[in-house]
């Protein structure tokens, strides 16, 4: 009888931050679906001020080691301060407006660099969205 | 139509003023006033980023502002003027440039010095008492972060009542 190797959690790739429980929940959704969660870090922002924001992931992304931050809306405290984090990081990737077909798409493509999968995968999440009924 | 609020939010432009507000109050503009935002190109096309592009902005020192309120306050349109603190919202109340009816203090986040008086209402000694002598000036002052919120009054907000 061989033993089983405890499986080991796979480095995180990416920052996932908005509104309320936005990014707990998404990442929830990633897990049940993919058991990839672990690729993606949460961050909740609901009494930080915009400068408390830009250092929580400034934070975040240097322990994670990552450079890819997903967001929920183009106008939301957390695409403005990230916007102003890759002020200085050339190398840094910010997709605003990420929905769940965004980050299953990203957690799958870990055979790309983390920037380029973040690219394939805000185009997934865009052409993911579809209107069904009513004569849509 | 007119300002249709004058808010107090120290994230500024964000998703609550653009959608949560900007929705229901069919927003066509926002006056940002801030000193640090007028002064840098780069600031103002972050906010500008965030915002629809039927909605539009204007960025104004304070002392532009309190000289342009009547203006905007003539403005055909439904617009929000923003400061990102009290003592700026002060200014332009004490400024004499317009009279300013109401005060919604929509979001003053948690810092060193602040304590919690709401969700989303923190305050120095300091800021407690500016906003009292705010209320002095004239404008009636809530805290209401959407619009869907009760308006809580100032009184209620300083005690940290938000029921």
């Amino acid at each position: 009888m061989t033993e089983e190797k405890p499986a080991t959690a796979p480095a995180p790739r990416a920052i996932v931050a908005g509104h309320g429980d936005f990014a707990a929940g998404l990442i929830s959704a990633v897990q049940q679906i993919t058991g990839r969660g672990d690729q993606l870090v949460p961050v909740a922002v609901q009494k930080l001020s915009v400068a408390d924001i830009e250092a929580l992931l400034r934070e975040k992304m240097v322990a994670a080691g990552v450079n890819v931050i997903f967001t929920d809306l183009q106008a939301g405290s957390c695409t403005m301060a990230s916007r102003r984090i890759l002020r200085g990081m050339d190398d840094a990737v910010l997709i605003a407006g990420a929905n769940l077909p965004t980050l299953l798409d990203f957690v799958f493509a870990e055979g790309k660099s983390p920037s380029d999968a973040a690219r394939h995968a805000a185009e997934r999440g865009r052409a993911a969205i579809s209107v069904h009924g009513a004569g849509a | 139509m007119t300002l249709l609020l004058y808010r107090i939010d120290d994230r500024l432009i964000h998703g609550q003023v653009v959608v949560g507000w900007g929705q229901p109050l069919g927003l066509k503009f926002i006056v940002l006033v801030d000193d640090t935002v007028a002064e840098s190109d780069w600031e103002q096309e972050l906010y500008r980023m965030g915002v629809p592009p039927e909605m539009e902005v204007f960025f104004l020192s304070t002392a532009d502002a309190i000289k342009a309120l009547s203006t905007y306050q003539s403005d055909k349109r439904p617009g929000l003027l923003l400061t990102g603190d009290i003592a700026t919202m002060r200014k332009l109340v004490d400024g004499g440039g317009a009279t300013i009816p109401t005060v919604n203090v929509g979001g003053i986040h948690s810092k060193p010095g602040r304590s919690q008086k709401m969700r989303y209402v923190f305050l120095t000694p300091e800021e407690e008492h500016e906003l009292r002598e705010l209320a002095t000036r004239g404008p009636i002052v809530t805290a209401q972060d959407v619009p869907s919120a009760r308006p809580v009054p100032l009184s209620d907000l300083l005690e940290g009542d938000e029921s």
